[in-house]
């Protein structure tokens, strides 16, 4: 951008050159906005764990109930796995393989609806409902919201996976592939925190 | 941007993966201390790491030391060339007077970098048009301005950095000199930050500091 004193008021045809702000794509933007407003939403949601939890000196899991802690962890090694995949499948099409594309998109698919099946499953089985006290409202209720952004995540990666198995996305323009897989991980990361404080800790 | 760079977990798909491999080793940790220890031993662990991540992040350049000093490009023997950087000051008089004496009895070439400062969030999400169109707006007016006061000048916008902006045009235009104009100490946000003792331990080129009081200029009778 330069300016000269004599010429600093010269005549301009036509519309002014396009100006976007060159660090950071918009649509990055937008991802990276959207997941400040979901970090708030979670926030809330562990505010109200922690504060029945360590305000309230509620005994986690309360007597009687039981948390299965085992299941959840093969669940979690299925879900931090599927991150690896996706960012295999990224750094295939940005080397130009789509084998590697198509393989990763899938297999992510596919371990994030084998997390959910397993929690669906892990909800059937666990024997205590939302109703039944303050304990059993925010174990659901935090589950609940990571296993409805899980489905959200399910959706667009079957987007991505349907596009790369058509022939689209390319070594320049995967952006297609690149939003999903940022919000895979935000995904990802929520679970793991999820997980280390509702069930371990 | 040189010097520190800005991470953003969430700007690509590789920085979130890499987040991703953080969480695992920061919330596996303290899970594996809590189920080994209990839960005290976990908040041990969750408090060493946590401390341990902040002081390492804030900390993360220090061992680097200070970054070589940087010299100009190559300038032409038969002009003398100023290097500007002034933002609001820049219609100051005693800035023209500066220039003026530096520049009179010689041919010499002058460019006025007007950067483009930015708020931090709006700098974290790259978001810097705003910043880039005011720059340039009062890089148009200081241009008049010197113009008026019979100063042949060109200008830039440069990054938001003024250490780095300097940077910047010493690599493209090249210096002689570099006038740096701010306003009186405890109003400006320069001085504040070490804008100019910054630039003179980064650069060889020698400095010389204007400091511009407008609102005195304001109250003085206009000069003839």
């Amino acid at each position: 951008m330069e300016a000269h004193a004599a010429d600093a008021h010269a005549h301009h045809h036509g519309p002014p050159a396009a100006n976007v702000s060159s660090r950071i794509d918009s649509r990055v933007l937008g991802m990276l906005l959207f997941i400040g407003s979901e970090i708030m939403l979670f926030g809330s949601f562990f505010t109200a764990y922690f504060f029945v939890r360590v305000v309230n000196k509620y005994p986690w899991p309360p007597h009687g109930e039981h948390l299965p802690v085992f299941v959840a962890g093969v669940n979690t090694c299925i879900l931090v796995t599927s991150s690896f995949t996706m960012h295999w499948a990224l750094t295939s099409i940005k080397r130009g393989n789509r084998a590697g594309l198509k393989a990763g998109l899938a297999l992510t698919f596919f371990m994030g609806l084998t997390f959910l099946l397993t929690q669906i499953a892990e909800y059937s089985r666990i024997g205590f409902s939302p109703n039944d006290n303050a304990f059993a409202t925010i174990f659901f209720s935090l589950t609940g919201l990571h296993g409805m952004h899980v489905f959200i995540g399910l959706l667009l990666l079957l987007a991505a996976t349907i596009r790369s198995f058509r022939g689209h996305f390319t070594p320049e323009h995967h952006h297609g592939v690149e939003l999903p897989g940022i919000y895979w991980h935000f995904v990802d990361v929520m679970w793991i925190v999820v997980y280390t404080t509702v069930y371990i800790i | 941007m040189a010097g520190r760079g800005t991470w953003n977990p969430l700007r690509s798909e590789q920085e979130a993966f890499q987040f991703v491999i953080g969480a695992i080793a920061y919330f596996g940790a303290i899970g594996l201390a809590s189920a080994l220890g209990g839960i005290w031993v976990g908040l041990a662990v969750f408090l060493v790491l946590t401390f341990g991540g902040v002081a390492w992040f804030l900390n993360r350049n220090r061992h680097l030391g200070p970054p070589p000093p940087v010299g100009s490009r190559q300038t032409p023997d038969d002009e003398h060339r100023v290097l500007v950087v002034a933002n609001e000051t820049v219609a100051g008089r005693k800035l023209h007077d500066a220039i003026r004496r530096s520049t009179v009895g010689r041919p010499s070439k002058v460019l006025v970098v007007s950067p483009a400062l930015n708020s931090p969030i709006r700098h974290f999400v790259s978001d810097e048009d705003k910043a880039r169109r005011q720059a340039q707006e009062r890089l148009d007016r200081s241009l008049h301005a010197l113009a008026d006061a019979g100063i042949d000048a060109r200008g830039e916008v440069g990054d938001a950095d003024p250490v780095q902006a300097i940077d910047d045009a010493l690599r493209t235009f090249g210096a002689d000199e570099i006038i740096i104009s701010t306003h009186p100490e405890g109003r400006s946000n320069w001085l504040e930050k070490g804008i100019v003792s910054g630039a003179e331990k980064r650069f060889t080129v020698p400095i010389t500091h204007v400091v511009v009081d407008l609102e005195a200029e304001a109250a003085e009778p206009v000069r003839q």
